[in-house]
């Protein structure tokens, strides 16, 4: 999956650039003047048209308190089509089918170029937006069929039919509007505005539109929440319960296709991809249930869009979509770094419990073990209720761990009450020794188990034990007892001698600090 | 090679009289599955051919069989989920579709991804979405009845862990108590025994035979032969067609093992292989 988004991902980017090498600085020159009027005159009507720099404090406020009228319309729109996209979003990436929407995206291109063309022969009002996204719609599912095709005629692989029909498609598109600009009757302004976005030429339809269809695309996402959601997770068994699973997967792809064609517009079918994978990833950090992922995912959506559209309309150089694709990005790095169920810092804080409390169990073993041997050569003394104190040095020979790992280690047991620290010399506590009994115990019953069972030789099987029993759950040492029949709580004996000769240490036990 | 014309018939005319499709016997409702000449096929490579057995009520039936030997595709083609090259099933006398509520399905452990944002008392829920219809959200009642599922399979306290957080054997008993849920009549489950542990394995075949005292009947996948004829009173020996089929007592034995994993069906394998060299060169 992950090659396989590479892969397409470098490809958009190829793309993307040929584009902007063939379409900007050309297409600039290649079109009619009245074109570039036009735009100008459009974005003149967003509040900050006029100059690229920094915009006054004023303007700011007008345009973060949304009292501009055509401020207020376009961000209503993106955040309405924001929150649509993370929530239908959500599903496709659990289905897998995530690229399927950057393929349709793309697909649309020839479709607009086309209805543009038409509609302009047979007279029809060029600009119609209605007329140009039925075009988009249409090549659009064409472009989506023809992967489906490809894949189930021949034996290439979805990816590869993926890549070849989203670039001939867009390919298409790019040359048809090429031949659109050569047309003497073309108005091709506006046109561009699909590749990339432009919030600047949406009117107050477009923003109903937009709203309309987002709105069925939620609602639609309520309705089916639990059909879809076993659709996702576990289609045979969907299946074998009756659920017609192809139409199930046909209205995730209407969704899809509502939410990307009317997303075209303010986002642009290069970058609308972005906004159907990174609110659903990001909220994937957040949580570990599908019904607070899809609420997370629709409110980063709908945040991408409300504050990528305010930036757009403050500089108003700014494309729409790169802004709002930027701004879902921000959320998506914070969210992968301090997300609360998955996020790096939680997995780097529970790495550092687990290597803190490994370390734990060494130094409560290693002292269990001391207090067994000397117990040993002094007779039946053991069991008392004070335990034996050992010096530092004694418990840097059992491992091979460093000094400040072990002091940090011994400080850190301290602090928990499971041993005490006088001047070198460690000692169990009351609590400590229990804890130590139940360790050992543990380490020694998977050492018979190995010795047993997997016939490693007890030579090895304390390093081999060592590795795996920091994992031991309760079930599994329930298993160990049965298995090795050792119901009653008592210590079994090492297995092997406990102080080994300092080159059997395994280079791995060494510096971990 | 020479014989890559050779019908199918003939390669598995060593089955044994037992495999002989039930003929033109119309099944009844009483019959929990009976299955008539399936033959199924992927990118038309044969997967299965020409299998018919029935199954015969209140019976744990284990199908055996070595890799690649079509058990999974079997069940998938009982259940409709993979379409049928030829052959018809029946279900408590009827069709699969008609009767789809009195079969409850465990399919195989890796058949999903585990890392999905739900916890087990969700997967459990699943097989009530049926019950509780198109569109409408789930109930606290719903919930409790899945709670009693999981009860039932010994995991209750790990209702709410995410799913990648359980254990395999845990993981399967959710699959199981999501299948239990439904109370049907015909379970039919896919490797259930599939790296679990010894528990879970215990708890799996109590399980199995409470259902049958209650008069259900199991068709489990099953891949460990010792454990065959202590767990199962029916045994299916499937290898593409069905080697032998009837009571563990008469039909488990060395000779018809030999013939399911031993005897490698060259002839089948290779018209199956000449189709898709044919396929390749098109």
């Amino acid at each position: 999956m992950r090659i396989r988004g590479r892969r397409v991902c470098s490809l958009r980017r190829l793309i993307a650039a040929a584009v902007l090498v063939c379409c900007l600085p050309g297409g600039a020159g290649a079109q009619p003047p009245d074109a570039d009027r036009g735009h100008e005159i459009r974005s003149d009507r967003s509040i900050a048209g006029r100059s690229a720099a920094w915009p006054t404090s004023a303007e700011f406020r007008r345009v973060v308190t949304l009292q501009d009228y055509n401020v207020r319309i376009v961000v209503l729109g993106t955040t309405l089509l924001g929150c649509a996209a993370g929530m239908v979003g959500s599903f496709t990436l659990l289905r897998k089918r995530a690229l399927m929407g950057d393929a349709l995206s793309h697909s649309t291109l020839p479709g607009i170029a086309l209805a543009f063309i038409l509609a302009t022969h047979w007279g029809l009002g060029a600009k119609s937006m209605f007329v140009l996204l039925i075009g988009a719609t249409a090549s659009g599912l064409v472009g989506v069929a023809a992967i489906l095709a490809i894949g189930r005629l021949t034996r290439l692989k979805e990816d590869t039919a993926l890549g070849a029909v989203l670039s001939v498609f867009f390919g298409g598109g790019v040359a048809l509007l090429g031949v659109i600009q050569q047309m003497k009757t073309g108005h091709a302004a506006g046109l561009e505005s699909f590749i990339y976005g432009k919030t600047a030429s949406m009117a107050r339809a477009d923003t109903q539109l937009i709203a309309a269809a987002a709105s069925v695309c939620i609602v639609a996402c309520l309705l089916l929440f639990k059909e879809l959601k076993l659709l996702c997770f576990d289609d045979d068994f969907a299946g074998s319960r009756g659920y017609p699973v192809t139409r199930l997967d046909m209205t995730l792809m209407a969704l899809v296709v509502m939410v990307t064609i009317v997303g075209l517009q303010a986002v642009g079918l290069i970058l609308m991809i972005a906004l159907l994978i990174i609110p659903a990833a990001s909220a994937r950090f957040w949580t570990e249930r599908l019904g607070r992922m899809f609420l997370i995912s629709g409110g980063i959506g709908a945040a991408s869009g409300l504050l990528g559209a305010e930036t757009s309309a403050l500089f108003s150089k700014l494309p729409s979509g790169a802004m709002i694709v930027l701004v879902c990005t921000a959320l998506f790095v914070v969210s992968m770094a301090f997300g609360s169920a998955r996020g790096l810092s939680v997995r780097i804080r529970k790495r550092m419990q687990l290597n803190r409390s490994v370390d734990r169990q060494h130094l409560l073993r290693a002292l269990f073990e001391l207090q067994e041997e000397s117990s040993h050569t002094a007779g039946a003394r053991h069991a008392t209720d004070q335990h034996e104190s050992f010096g530092v040095e004694d418990l840097l020979d059992m491992r091979s761990w460093s000094k400040r790992r072990l002091f940090r280690t011994i400080r850190r047991a301290r602090a928990d009450g499971m041993v005490d620290w006088d001047r070198d010399r460690v000692r169990l506590t009351r609590r400590g020794a229990i804890e130590a009994a139940r360790l050992t115990r543990q380490h020694r019953l998977w050492e018979l188990y190995l010795m047993s069972y997997a016939e490693i030789a007890p030579s090895r099987v304390d390093r081999d034990a060592d590795a795996i029993e920091h994992v031991l759950e309760p079930e599994i040492i329930a298993e160990l007892e049965s298995l090795l029949e050792r119901k009653h709580a008592s210590i079994p004996e090492s297995p092997h001698p406990l102080h080994e000769s300092p080159e059997s240490v395994s280079p791995s036990e060494q510096g971990g600090a | 090679m020479a014989n890559e014309s050779t019908p199918p018939s003939a390669a598995s005319s060593p089955a044994p009289p037992a495999a002989a499709p039930n003929g033109g016997r119309t099944g009844n409702g009483t019959v929990p599955l009976s299955v008539y000449d399936l033959t199924v096929a992927y990118d038309r490579k044969p997967v299965v051919w020409d299998v018919g057995f029935d199954v015969p009520p209140g019976s744990l039936v284990g199908i055996v069989g070595p890799n690649g030997a079509g058990k999974s595709t079997l069940l998938k083609a009982v259940m409709d989920l993979i379409p049928r090259a030829s052959g018809r099933v029946e279900v408590f006398g009827e069709s699969y579709r008609r009767n789809r509520d009195r079969v409850g399905y465990v399919p195989q452990r890796e058949s999903v991804d585990w890392d999905f944002p739900v916890d087990a008392l969700d997967v459990v829920t699943m097989g009530l979405y049926r019950e509780i219809g198109w569109c409408r959200p789930v109930r606290k009642k719903h919930r409790q009845m899945a709670m009693d599922a999981l009860h039932r399979v010994g995991i209750a306290d790990l209702a709410s862990r995410q799913i990648s957080q359980l254990s395999g054997g845990q993981q399967q008993r959710t699959f199981l108590a999501r299948a239990l849920v439904q109370d049907a009549d015909l379970y039919l489950m896919d490797e259930p025994f599939a790296a679990v542990d010894a528990a879970t394995e215990r708890a799996i075949v109590e399980l199995l035979n409470e259902m049958k005292q209650r008069g259900k009947t199991a068709v489990v996948i099953h891949h460990d032969l010792q454990t065959v004829p202590e767990y199962f009173d029916h045994v299916v020996l499937l290898n593409m067609r069905i080697v032998a089929h009837g009571p563990v007592s008469e039909t488990f034995t060395p000779e018809n093992l030999q013939k399911t994993y031993g005897g490698r069906l060259t002839l089948l394998e290779e018209v199956s292989a000449a189709m898709r060299r044919q396929e390749g060169s098109l």
